[in-house]
């Protein structure tokens, strides 16, 4: 297959397109919203929110017995917020530190899932094939209605993220002065967290639990190095999100059997690396050079 | 032996093997680096078994120990150039690195019992299945390497014990005595992939999390001594990996599911009603602190107006709630903490300040 088909294929395959289109939104949104994070210091805290989201995929099904993709992403998102607020509790209360905290939330929050989806899986009526792709993603069977809801939430976290614009640049640049003006910082800092747990579960259904984190972390910190602007490193993070989305749902198209999540996650490391070492000015090639010339002009 | 009794054994030694180093992880806050590392561990297995061909090989310990040294070193590479900080290192190499593994696995190992699954969830059940003999007895498999992995870590932090304590609270003073700070944090991070590979065909790679981080939390808030947050944190992994059998038994479902939130029980109660850093504790001490000032606030109030001819207006009850702005409810309680501690006297509604209460008025004004 050559690139003309690939394409061909993006553009006309059904299944394939809407694969991609949703690979796309997925990455759009968990990269722009991402930049945030990082700009905070808070990238560990998606790998959190993906863990945390396990068992509330499975309570909500057990609960409602419904398996569509609203009712799993509304339990993610409720168990996604918990973990947060946990975390929170957590370090703000006792002495034990951020990554300790997230640790401990993300493995027993994830080891309850576990449990419980075994336990739903004893019982052969209900044998949830469904629930199991939330632990590594099945981009490849998501439908047409998934991609809906993705791109109508994700849409929404976007508008968001520009309606408050403003605020949240204060919140991820100087919270001091933020506060100094009037606006609330915590009110922005649980919006904030909010629009990431909206990314980290639109992602969930095709990247998976595991890797959901990458695309939180890895865009952002591959547009980090081009641009000292915030509004081109967010612009420039959904994009590169959205490109590798597109980028491992082709490959792992043309190279039948390999899953989509990982392959997304190798293109967006593979984007991210490039841009440390090459990326103009902060790129790490450069600086070598730099140093070179330095030493060169001394001698 | 039974294979309920085998599991449980089982169970028990990873708990302890995965409690003893997940106290220096906590205290040093490597945790989530334990977390990359026990992901990452899954590269090194199967490029390991690429090369020997065998699921059972030591080299397999060896290709993942590997894997986890270049996980940290990777990380810390990356945040020494600056670009990135510590915390988005680790979620860039990570990914990658597990991704590599996964998408290897998918590739070139179909078949054979490597399954993604498997490592990350494990699967206790079926550990008594895979059986080795030793000295001429018949055990599982599993139940000898991890025996060796918690003597390796119980043999080594004792051994180190006094250059870990200095490094982990005093990393600077370490590093001036010639402690090799660096040589340390790397052997850490090689038995916590140690215990992560030997541990991940039993638990799975996100339950060693579970059992290194959470036990060590609880004893973190539990003592200040670290040779008793060593035993409270594996008492603690050990009950967590029994409670979690029988729990998982009852429930017929995954086994190291059913330990990592047992783990998580045994930390909220610990969060909740630690003697000294629990929320009850801190909301007790609060209490206390406001119920202190505000009966100093009464002594002072008191003992301000004794002898003036207002004295007897100012010394009803239901003035205090005008005169200090309490809540009427918020002075009854003031009051009758005040007189419990005999700070005053209530005598048919009028408060008089007792002598003690003098005493304390007149230290509150000279503080």
């Amino acid at each position: 297959m050559d690139l003309m088909q690939i394409l061909h294929g993006l553009l006309f395959d059904y299944t394939l397109r809407t694969v991609a289109l949703g690979t796309a939104v997925l990455g759009l949104v968990s990269g722009a919203l991402g930049a945030f994070a990082l700009l905070r210091r808070q990238s560990l805290i998606g790998d959190a929110i993906s863990h945390a989201a396990l068992p509330g995929v499975v309570l909500a099904f057990m609960l409602t017995g419904v398996k569509g993709p609203l009712v799993l992403m509304a339990g993610a998102a409720l168990a996604g917020v918990a973990g947060v607020l946990l975390v929170i509790a957590i370090t703000r209360n006792t002495r034990i530190k951020q990554d300790a905290a997230l640790g401990i939330i993300l493995s027993v929050f994830f080891g309850f899932g576990l449990m419980l989806l075994t336990f739903l899986q004893r019982d052969p009526d209900a044998r949830q094939a469904g629930l199991n792709h939330f632990l590594f993603g099945q981009a490849a069977t998501l439908l047409e209605g998934d991609v809906l809801v993705m791109t109508l939430f994700g849409g929404i976290a976007l508008g968001l993220l520009l309606l408050f614009w403003k605020e949240l640049k204060l919140l991820a640049f100087d919270r001091d002065f933020g506060a100094s003006l009037g606006f609330s910082m915590q009110a922005l800092e649980v919006l904030i967290t909010l629009l990431l747990v909206i990314a980290i579960v639109i992602g969930l259904q095709a990247v998976g639990v595991v890797l959901m984190s990458a695309m939180i972390v890895a865009p952002a910190a591959a547009a980090r190095q081009w641009t000292d602007h915030l509004g081109w490193m967010v612009a420039l993070s959904g994009l590169f999100g959205a490109a590798a989305g597109v980028a491992g749902t082709a490959i792992s198209s043309l190279a039948g059997g390999l899953s989509t999540g990982p392959v997304i996650v190798l293109c967006i490391s593979a984007i991210a690396a490039f841009s440390l070492l090459l990326a103009p000015n902060r790129g790490l090639f450069w600086a070598w050079q730099r140093r070179r010339r330095q030493r060169e002009v001394f001698a | 032996m039974s294979a309920s009794l085998e599991i449980q054994l089982i169970a028990v030694v990873v708990a302890a093997a995965c409690a003893l180093p997940g106290v220096f992880l906590v205290l040093r806050s490597m945790s989530m680096l334990a977390d990359a590392i026990s992901h990452t561990v899954l590269l090194g297995i199967v490029l390991a078994f690429f090369v020997v061909q065998d699921l059972q090989s030591p080299w397999l310990l060896l290709g993942a120990a590997a894997v986890g040294v270049l996980t940290v070193s990777l990380v810390e590479l990356l945040n020494r150039t600056q670009l990135v900080k510590q915390d988005a290192a680790i979620g860039l190499v990570f990914p990658a690195l597990f991704s590599l593994a996964v998408i290897l696995i998918s590739r070139f190992a179909r078949g054979v019992h490597l399954d993604v699954d498997a490592v990350l969830l494990g699967e206790l059940a079926f550990a008594p299945f895979d059986r080795i003999s030793l000295f001429g007895l018949d055990l599982p498999h599993a139940l000898v390497t991890m025996s060796a992995v918690l003597l390796l870590n119980g043999g080594l932090i004792a051994l180190f014990y006094k250059e870990l304590k200095l490094s982990t609270f005093d990393a600077g003073l370490a590093a001036t005595l010639g402690f090799a700070p660096a040589l340390l944090h790397y052997g850490l991070m090689t038995l916590v992939s140690i215990t992560a590979v030997g541990a991940f065909d039993a638990v799975g790679a996100i339950l060693v999390v579970a059992l290194m981080v959470t036990p060590a939390a609880a004893a973190y808030l539990l003592t200040d001594d670290l040779r008793r947050m060593l035993l409270v944190s594996v008492a603690i992994a050990v009950a967590s990996a029994i409670g979690g059998y029988w729990l998982a038994r009852l429930l017929n479902a995954n086994i190291a599911g059913a330990m990592a939130t047992v783990t998580g029980i045994f930390f909220v109660v610990v969060f909740l009603l630690a003697p000294q850093r629990g929320m009850l504790a801190i909301a007790n001490r609060r209490r206390r602190q406001r119920m202190e000032f505000a009966q100093s606030m009464l002594a002072i109030h008191l003992l301000h107006h004794t002898g003036r001819p207002e004295s007897v207006e100012e010394s009803r009850v239901e003035h205090l709630a005008q005169h200090i702005r309490w809540q009427p409810a918020f002075a009854g309680r003031v009051v009758r903490y005040a007189e419990r501690k005999g700070v005053v006297a209530n005598e048919n509604g009028l408060l008089r300040l007792t002598e003690q209460g003098r005493l304390v008025a007149q230290e509150a004004m000279m503080n």
